[in-house]
């Protein structure tokens, strides 16, 4: 059987689990790191550069690949900028877009989200756009160059799960970059759940930062990630949505 | 009960004597209260009549038991429900208010808070607001720092750690010009990644100004929504004039500063209405302004230089964390400031329940940082607005907070 991967800007990572870092101290960052066995950690530019001795960047082990991210950015110039002083800072080439015009919920701007993102992708950055699940914004995005939608399950930090399932799963169907669920996601049933629909991968922060025992809740969230992947490749039985199934066929008084 | 807050200096003049006590016991010697003056923008009274509205019809003595549950189980906490959480029966249900805070605090905030450190640049004022020690009457040394002090000022504090700056004048307009302020945020920007003000209100263009100059946020506090006793309390200058001050959080929005703090100062009036009051002035601006940061802070009366009586009343330690856990489950996601006001066992336990931000390394007289900082200093200084109760260095919290559990961000801002 072949090796299970998935592709961002032409960069393979077998690890589903993204892992964001806005809330964690920074110790327990390197244990989340390593008992998820996450491949790809968010960065905020705007906590980076911090006290000499407790740069985030010095928790974050070399393997893993840094995807900063604009939060802070309320427009598409915004996000620009920042995606520019994160390469600046050394960074690399991802960046995940993150716009937000309202200080209370923290909902991502769709429209300008897409306008950074088209910015973005022309001057060579691998963008990950994070949206609010619409397919026609879905669309506009793959035609702006990102390379991955990463749609909310509900409201950031909310750990309210899968509140945008239906939407996602039309994403899902029909946008054909990987669909990595952001946001929302509160415990490792909800992020199971998301990868037997056929996600690429799932984001979680809060959920983990807030847990009582934070490395064991990565650890948890690796393993239910790796469940609902492999029930996706294996092909989830059939749900009935009433009654029962009659074990003759409906059929059968046909004569051929 | 009521404070007693005036005292007369030997130093002032018959004349100036005079004039004080007329502005004490004749309110027909105040100017109106309401009305502008000149060069002062106007803008819509919307939202000043939405809050003021509020509060003039709350009634908290109305609210039960059963509402004060009502509001902790809902899971979107409203205004009535807000309004039961500020009220006298929610007082018994103290330690559940502060589990739901606690709660909300997490899935926001996580354990993080932030560190920084407000910096006074000049105490000169022209306004008498009878509680505060800068009042324009009280005999204080009163000192301007000059840019090369402020200099030294921003090294000596950017030396020992901190990012994020709260820049401070009294409020004198000609003392304190836009332009010394300006420069000043010019400065700061050369050290800091935050740089925020706490200066008289201005118009939105000088906002505009100070934003360009590198200023972010802009914290006005309002002392007290009650425009009546507001009247009581500030007799003299500009801030005298209600209307403008209110508003100054939305012409800072208006001239492009990302953020506004907003707060009452409690002792000096009704309590829960003023926090009331406060909590639905970020209520409405967000609404408004949605793109915009928002924080309060509680600060409750505290001694100053020449009278060393006033206190906050009837605002005890348990009805500061009411006030402070009504805010955090109303308005999950506003930043909470608690100042050097508060001693450091409280101030320990609310960053565990509700506060996000907290200063550290607090000096509020005008060029002490040196000697408070490394214990060496030539220079004369100015004097301090009030008394703080809570002395630690910014090593000592950082310590102190992580040994809490917490994690002290010292920053997490973009200045684009």
């Amino acid at each position: 059987m072949s090796k299970d991967t998935f592709t961002l800007g032409g960069r393979e990572f077998s690890s589903r689990f993204i892992l964001g870092s806005g809330k964690y101290s920074m110790e327990l960052i390197k244990a989340a790191v390593e008992n998820a066995q996450a491949e790809i950690i968010t960065l905020a530019v705007r906590r980076t550069n911090t006290r000499q001795g407790e740069n985030i960047l010095d928790y974050i082990p070399e393997h893993v690949t840094l995807l900063p991210n604009t939060s802070g950015a309320r427009d598409a110039k915004e996000a620009v900028r920042i995606a520019r002083m994160a390469r600046e800072l050394g960074c690399g080439d991802f960046v995940k877009v993150e716009i937000m015009r309202d200080s209370k919920y923290l909902l991502p701007d769709n429209v300008e989200t897409i306008k950074a993102t088209e910015q973005l992708a022309e001057e060579g950055f691998i963008v990950l756009p994070y949206m609010y699940p619409d397919l026609y914004a879905a669309r506009d995005l793959v035609n702006a160059g990102a390379a991955a939608v990463m749609p909310l399950a509900s409201p950031i930090g909310s750990n309210k799960g899968l509140a945008t399932k239906e939407f996602i799963q039309i994403l899902i169907d029909e946008i054909d970059l990987p669909i990595i669920v952001d946001a929302g996601i509160g415990r490792p049933s909800q992020a199971c759940e998301c990868m037997e629909m056929g996600a690429a991968a799932v984001m979680a922060n809060t959920a983990i930062a807030t847990a009582g025992n934070v490395a064991a809740m990565a650890g948890s969230f690796k393993d239910a990630i790796n469940a609902g992947r492999a029930a996706y490749l294996a092909g989830l039985g059939r749900v009935l949505e009433r009654g029962a199934s009659a074990s003759d066929p409906l059929t059968g008084f046909l004569r051929d | 009960m009521e404070n007693d807050f005036f005292v007369d200096s030997d130093k002032l003049s018959g004349k100036a004597l005079e004039k004080k006590h007329n502005l004490e016991n004749d309110p027909s010697c105040r100017t109106d209260h309401m009305s502008y003056m000149e060069g002062m923008e106007q803008i819509s009274p919307e939202i000043r009549q939405k809050v003021l509205g509020e509060m003039e019809s709350y009634d908290y003595s109305q609210y039960t038991a059963a509402d004060v549950r009502r509001a902790l189980q809902n899971e979107r906490c409203g205004v009535e429900d807000f309004k039961a959480l500020l009220s006298p029966a929610a007082e018994p249900f103290l330690e559940e208010m502060a589990a739901r805070a606690k709660r909300e605090t997490s899935m926001h905030f996580g354990n993080t808070v932030y560190l920084f450190t407000p910096l006074y640049i000049a105490n000169y004022c022209e306004n008498y607001c009878i509680y505060c020690g800068f009042n324009c009457y009280n005999d204080i040394n009163r000192k301007r720092l000059n840019a090369d002090e402020i200099r030294k000022e921003m090294k000596i504090i950017a030396d020992s750690g901190i990012e994020e700056i709260l820049l401070l004048t009294g409020e004198s307009p000609s003392m304190s010009d836009m332009k010394y302020i300006g420069e000043a945020c010019k400065m700061a920007k050369e050290y800091f990644r935050n740089v925020g003000l706490e200066i008289y209100p201005v118009n939105s263009e000088d906002y505009h100004y100070l934003h360009e100059c590198g200023a972010d946020y802009v914290t006005v506090f309002q002392e007290t929504y009650d425009s009546d006793k507001y009247e009581t309390l500030h007799l003299m200058g500009h801030k005298r004039v209600f209307p403008y001050r209110f508003e100054a959080q939305e012409r800072a929005l208006m001239g492009g500063m990302r953020g506004v703090g907003f707060s009452a100062l409690l002792g000096l009036a009704d309590f829960r209405k003023d926090a009331l009051a406060s909590a639905l002035h970020v209520y409405y601006l967000q609404r408004k302004y949605p793109q915009g940061e928002f924080s309060l802070s509680c600060p409750r009366l505290r001694p100053i230089i020449n009278n060393d009586k006033i206190n906050p009343l009837d605002v005890h330690e348990r009805q500061l964390c009411q006030v402070l856990c009504a805010y955090r489950i109303f308005l999950p996601y506003v930043g909470i400031t608690v100042s050097s006001r508060e001693e450091k066992q409280f101030r320990d336990g609310i960053a565990k329940i509700a506060a996000t931000k907290i200063s550290a390394g607090v000096s509020t007289g005008i060029g002490d940082h040196e000697e408070k900082y490394t214990g060496e200093s030539e220079e004369d200084t100015g004097d301090e607005q009030f008394e703080i109760a809570d002395s630690r260095s910014f090593d000592q919290m950082y310590q102190d907070m992580e040994s809490e559990g917490l994690q002290p961000v010292l920053n997490d801002y973009i200045y684009v």
